[in-house]
């Protein structure tokens, strides 16, 4: 019987023929990641006693989450981590201004490639799955033990497959399949389990697209995600890395431990929303009714790239935000900010009333730059709306692509893009 | 629990439904806390802030599905363990959670009916190496999954960091 891509990057990774499902394997880590919480990392290290990491050149450390410091107790946790990263020769360390979020600027600078076994010290780590690398969180003292050996023990998983085909309607996007399918299998339906997306609906995705399903397949629980490895991504990837780039693919005979079939043209016919305070309470927008908003968020690992702010620009260009809203706009990394500034999205933007906070995680996790005051409703292009996640425990927020987001922010409600763009538009993504 | 002890007895401190998430059991605007002593002044501070106060050392959290689903963030398996939680009972976990708790020395067992079995108060007895959980308030055993053997290793060093200390630092 042949394996799942799972199961070939961790035989390949452990040096075995082969791997099944619930097998416990030692695997070696081919890259990584951590943001700020590097410092966390740090302080288990030297706890350990060691005095050098396994492999300077494998570990990879941008700072994300809190950019600029917003306090003085950020600015040290900075400041050790840039003193930690020359002593032990780090090279791949982005600072604040040379990088944006994690989960975007590996990918953009082409330390993520097919084949590879990736972890990182962020749950959305799963996020890298649409490059083909078997990629996924752990815990800041497990990443210490990576620093140490270079190594990690993982439990084989097994494999949901998911058949996407078919065209998206105007204005439904990639955001709205993960949506649908997380409302569909529940906040545990992948647990502990690797998914594979695929079908002509996903080969037709932009990487960028293909990088909101793996990153929010994390919120159905999912262990690693993965879109195909295809010529789009071959293409996307040669001029990022001269190294040799390998194609992977599952057997022909692996064995699933389902499959799930959906077409987007029938199952898909408008935005779907994931409502307070759960990912996987998922509604289409229309069965919401009236739904006041004060904050929209545009940003985040999840939609944070041009492409969403290229479609929020075309759907408030030439109006206002509404006066009881505001609109934060989050480019996901300096590459995409200095992309959006030379092609006008953020002069669009801005001219509509937005506010752009600088490249990195914003108020995604309730840190800064957006914080909800108790009452508030939020709706946002990020993956989580757990209770609190955003400021007050007594705030809401829904969860929405990018130009619900933006459509929302014109409105001052929950409301569907369709509602403020009248003409007639292409779509986002044919499939 | 104290550091390493395998079998012990507790209370349950709490039973709590499914899908506890991170941000529930600590709070991400705290994440810069990075002192692991000062997580358990936060634990579960937005919504079951009464828990934190009254937990004695080996105390046991009992929870329904997806226990700890969510971010990655240790402070949450810390803040339980700082606390004095000596295992959590759940009928399934956040995968990432679930590694950081045993990483961190807190047990953390696969107990489908414990959320049925167990009230507050309730005394259990908990043997890890022999994967055994006994409800001695109902006399009723609870299945339980058993840790792999590596998880078990961990937990009786007190967790990853004394393990790897004394595989490469003693
Ligand atoms: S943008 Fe949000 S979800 Fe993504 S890494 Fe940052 S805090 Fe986490």
């Amino acid at each position: 019987m042949g394996m799942t891509l799972a199961e070939k990057i961790l035989a390949r990774a452990s040096g075995r023929d082969r791997v099944t499902p619930d097998e416990v394997v030692v695997a070696r880590v081919d890259l990584a990641m951590s943001h700020e919480n590097a410092d966390l990392v740090r302080k288990s290290f030297l706890e350990i006693g060691l005095n050098q990491v396994w492999d300077p050149t494998r570990i990879a450390i941008i700072f994300d989450h809190r950019v600029p410091a917003e306090s003085e107790k950020t600015a040290t946790t900075h400041k050790a981590v840039r003193e930690f990263v020359a002593a032990q020769g780090i090279p791949n360390f982005y600072d604040v201004g040379r990088g944006g979020i994690c989960h975007q600027v590996l990918p953009e600078n082409g330390h993520v490639r097919p084949g590879m076994l990736v972890v990182g010290t962020d749950s959305h780590t799963t996020t890298h799955g649409a490059f083909g690398a078997f990629s996924t969180g752990i815990g800041a003292t497990e990443m210490a033990g990576v620093w140490t050996e270079g190594a990690l023990w993982f439990k084989v998983p097994s494999t949901i497959r998911i058949e996407v085909k078919g065209s998206f309607h105007q204005w439904i996007t990639a955001k709205d399949l993960i949506l649908y399918i997380i409302g569909m299998l529940g906040a545990a339906g992948a647990d502990y389990r690797a998914v594979e997306f695929d079908g002509p609906a996903i080969r037709a995705m932009s990487i960028a697209s293909r990088m909101v399903l793996t990153n929010l397949a994390m919120e159905m629980g999912a262990k690693v995600a993965f879109t195909p490895v295809d010529e789009v991504l071959l293409d996307y990837l040669r001029p990022l890395t001269p190294q040799k780039i390998h194609r992977i693919a599952p057997d022909p005979d692996a064995h699933y431990e389902r499959t799930i079939h959906i077409d987007v043209a029938r199952d898909l016919p408008e935005p779907q929303i994931a409502c307070p305070h759960s990912v996987d309470n998922v509604r289409p927008l229309s069965a919401l009714g009236e739904v006041p908003i004060d904050q929209a968020v545009l940003g985040s690992c999840t939609n944070g790239r041009l492409e969403d702010l290229e479609v929020a620009a075309r759907v408030v260009a030439g109006r206002v935000v509404c006066d009881r809203a505001r609109l934060l706009v989050i480019p996901a990394s300096q590459r995409v900010y200095l992309e959006a500034l030379r092609l006008g999205y953020l002069e669009t933007l801005v001219a509509a009333g937005a506010i752009i906070n600088p490249p990195g995680c914003g108020p995604c996790v309730g840190l800064h730059q957006g914080i909800l005051a108790a009452r508030e409703t939020c709706v946002s292009s990020t993956n989580r709306n757990f209770l609190g996640r955003m400021g007050s425990k007594d705030s809401r927020v829904y969860l929405a692509s990018p130009a619900v987001v933006a459509a929302s922010a014109i409105a001052g409600r929950l409301a569907h893009p369709a509602s403020i763009v009248h003409e007639e538009e292409p779509c986002l993504t044919e499939g | 629990m104290p550091d390493g002890r395998l079998k012990w007895r507790g209370r349950v401190r709490a039973v709590l439904g499914d899908h506890i998430d991170t941000d529930v059991i600590y709070p991400g605007r705290y994440l810069n806390i990075t002192d692991r002593e000062k997580t358990a002044e936060h634990l579960f501070e937005l919504v079951y802030p009464e828990i934190r106060a009254s937990i004695q050392p080996g105390d046991v959290i009992v929870a329904a599905r997806n226990f700890g689903c969510g971010s990655s963030r240790e402070q949450a398996a810390a803040a339980l363990k700082v606390a004095g939680v000596g295992a959590v009972l759940a009928a399934s976990f956040g995968r990432i959670f679930f590694r950081n708790a045993i990483n961190l020395g807190l047990p953390a067992l696969i107990a489908p009916e414990a959320f049925a079995a167990c009230r507050v108060g309730d005394e259990l007895e908990i043997d890890l190496s022999a994967g055994v959980v006994r409800n001695c308030t109902t006399n009723q055993s609870i299945p339980a999954a058993a840790l792999d053997p590596r998880a078990l290793d961990l937990l009786a060093a007190g967790g990853l960091i004394p393990y790897l200390r004394r595989k490469y630092a003693a």
